[in-house]
Formats: structure tokens, C-alpha cells, sequence
């Protein structure tokens, strides 16, 4: 508490705290830009922790491989666990199409031209898509590497791709949004010996230059190649969810975008 | 890209912030931002006056604040100004950092134009 910065503020002393001068009064306000998409999304991880769900925000360039991971996924996990998928896309609703194909519940939410999700449509995609019975709900991102990264969805953990196709300085390049990684997936691998510009061992050091911590996971969803470590930690984060759920917690992402540095002010 | 929402979320603020204490119109708004936040300063600059337009602070003018990108280090402890694509200690090279600064996307302060008489305020 002190007397410059505002943090000694209430809503109770608020009235006695400012004095007009000249006919303009000054109120310090310090408060996220992004108060209200990150309240919405609050409630949205509650609706969430209430079914007991692990919920993964898919982020990624377009064209990195989010639905052949999808559907790959699916197949190896359908008889083990209860899927679905919420899609954003610009227009189209192509994406769901191929995941409802799998036989799994998909929405697909059209943004119009919006370059990200936020926690509003995500929440007014859960009014038309039951979540009862569910274990895990994959949320696919608008294919940007950069405005998703800075919306609170309501996820428990957020998965960043980047394929080997794309160049191993994205994590250089996009540090808000690989910084915001709890796993990173270097997607379409069989195509490494091909590519002789892409060097995963360069990429995971551009990662780690972000004081990142997140585990990397090589593979190909087409060639059904090193999926196992990813569907072993999909295993393990939903057991860690449920585990703390029981006790009335719930898991978050590494990296929260609150603007923590700051006291907040309510008025 | 998405400068435009942030501004019209901004705006919601400021008018409500506004009518709380009764001004007669938004002078100065000032915001704190990082170079982690996601946030192009330029380009929400530019999207301000439109966001603004018809609220209580379509007057108004915008100062951003840019925070500088700083990390304390988990193994010697320094803390040192950093770049947003190398976040590691700057004295020792550690990657266990954690960030102080440069993440943030703030609504710092908003003045107000009233009556001038506190029984305004």
C-alpha cells in the first residue's frame, strides 16, 4: 500500500480519494484491458471444471496440421475417452465436417473476420454444445500465431504447433505466443529429411531462450508417427485435472496474461 | 489485428468509469503496455478515435506508457532489461527466469472532465 500509485484505493474511501482541480479530476484505475474477456473466461473454466473436463486451446499458424492432429488423435483415443471439439475459423465449416466425420461431437464457431477467439464465443458456442459426459474438449484456434495468444478461453492448457515446413525461428519470431506454451509440437516430422533448413534441435533453443520449461514433442499426425508421447501427456494432464478438480481446484496455464505486476484497483 | 476490440473494451471502461463519477467528458487516457502484451502501441493509437466516437471520451486523448521488458533471475537473482525474443539472465544466461515486467496491457488512469466541485466526484 502507498499513496502514489492508487493501491490504497477501495471501493469504500473511492469518493473521498480525488480532488477536482481546475475542473478535471484524475482516477487511477490500473486494470487489464482484457478484464472482461478474462472474467468470461473465469466462468467459463468453471463451467468446465463442473463436467470434470480437460480443456486444450490449439494454437498454431494456419495450415500447421491443428485438424490431421485432431483427427489423429481421435482415432487413437476414441475408445478411451469421450472427444469434442470446439473449431474457429474465419468462414467455412470445413473443419468440423472432418471431425464430426470421426463420429465425435464438433461446433464450429465462424468469426466473420476475427483473427482470434475469445471467452465470449467460445461461451456462446457451450449454450449449443453439451458438455455432459465429456473428458476432453479440444478448443482449435484461429490458425494466427499472433492475436490468440493474448485471449483467455477458459483452457487448462494451451498446445502451440509449428510445423517443420514453417522455419525454425517462429519461437523467435512469435514470443508472445510460444512463451504462452505448456507443450509445443513440431508437427509433419516425416517430412525432417526433406527439409534441410529446419533443425529441431535450433527450434527447442529458440523456445528455451524464452525461459520456456514446456516439454517438445516431435511428430507426423499423417504417418501416425511419434504420437504416443503426446497421447501419454494428454493421459497425464487429464489425471492431474481430475485430481485437482476433486479437491475443488482446477489446473491453468503456465503463463497468465493478468498484468500481475500491478495491484488492482476495483471501481 | 485485434487492436480495434481492445480499443472498444477500453472505451467500455472509460465511459463507465466516466458515468460513475458523473463527468462531463474524458480528457486524458493513459495506458501501460509491454512488449510481451500482445499489444502493437501504433496500432492502438490509430483505433482509438474510432473506438471513442459517440462516448464520453470521443475528446479525449491516449498516452501510452511502454513498460520496459525486465527478468529476475531464479539462480543468481539479478534482474536485468531483457529482448523479447531472448528472456534469458542477461548476467549469468540462465533460461529459469521470471518475467517482472513487460507483459502488461493496463488501464492506467483516466481524467476526467467534471464540474469542478467535489460534491461531483
Amino acid at each position: 500500500m502507498c499513496d502514489t500509485c492508487g493501491c490504497n484505493i477501495t471501493p469504500g474511501n473511492l469518493r473521498f480519494a480525488y480532488k477536482p482541480l481546475n475542473g478535471t479530476t484524475a482516477v487511477a484505475v490500473l486494470k487489464n484491458l482484457l478484464a472482461r474477456n478474462d472474467d468470461q473466461a473465469t466462468h467459463n473454466r468453471y463451467h468446465f471444471d463442473q463436467h470434470r473436463i480437460l480443456t486444450i486451446n490449439l494454437m498454431s499458424s494456419p495450415g500447421s496440421g491443428k485438424t490431421a492432429l485432431l483427427e489423429a488423435t481421435i482415432d487413437a483415443l476414441h475408445h478411451e475417452y469421450r472427444i469434442g471439439v470446439i473449431e474457429g475459423d474465419l468462414d467455412t465449416e470445413n473443419d468440423a465436417m472432418r471431425i464430426r466425420a470421426k463420429g465425435v461431437p464438433a461446433h464450429q464457431i465462424i468469426t466473420g473476420s476475427a483473427c482470434h477467439l475469445d471467452a465470449h464465443m467460445v461461451h456462446d458456442a457451450l449454450h449449443q454444445f453439451p458438455l455432459s459426459g465429456l473428458d476432453i474438449l479440444f478448443i482449435e484456434n484461429v490458425g494466427n500465431l499472433v492475436c490468440p495468444a493474448s485471449f483467455d478461453l477458459g483452457q487448462h492448457r494451451n498446445v502451440v504447433l509449428l510445423s517443420v515446413t514453417e522455419g525454425d525461428d517462429k519461437p523467435s519470431k512469435y514470443p508472445v505466443i510460444f512463451r504462452a506454451a505448456d507443450l509445443v509440437l513440431f508437427t509433419k516430422s516425416d517430412l525432417l529429411p526433406v527439409l534441410d533448413d529446419f533443425s529441431p534441435e535450433r527450434a527447442e533453443e529458440n523456445l528455451r531462450n524464452l525461459a520456456s520449461s514446456a516439454p517438445v514433442i516431435q511428430l507426423s499426425a499423417r504417418h501416425a508417427l511419434g504420437l504416443q508421447p503426446w497421447l501419454d501427456w494428454l493421459r497425464g494432464q487429464l489425471v492431474i485435472q481430475r485430481s485437482q478438480v476433486d479437491q475443488g481446484e482446477s489446473i491453468r496455464p503456465r503463463i497468465q496474461h493478468d498484468g500481475a505486476h500491478f495491484p488492482e484497483v476495483s471501481i | 489485428m485485434h487492436e480495434i476490440s481492445l480499443c472498444q473494451s477500453l472505451i467500455d471502461k472509460v465511459q463507465q468509469i466516466a458515468v460513475t463519477h458523473g463527468a462531463l467528458s474524458v480528457g486524458l487516457v493513459t495506458l501501460r503496455i509491454g512488449p510481451l502484451s500482445g499489444v502493437d502501441p501504433l496500432l492502438m493509437q490509430h483505433a482509438y478515435p474510432f473506438a471513442a466516437a459517440g462516448s464520453l471520451a470521443a475528446e479525449s486523448k491516449l498516452l501510452i506508457e511502454l513498460s520496459p521488458l525486465r527478468v529476475r533471475c531464479e539462480g543468481c537473482c539479478s534482474e536485468t532489461e531483457v529482448e523479447p525474443s531472448f528472456l534469458i539472465c542477461s548476467v549469468c544466461g540462465s533460461h529459469h527466469t521470471e518475467l517482472v515486467s513487460g507483459d502488461e496491457m493496463t488501464l492506467m488512469s483516466v481524467e476526467l472532465v467534471t464540474r469542478g466541485e467535489v460534491g461531483h466526484v
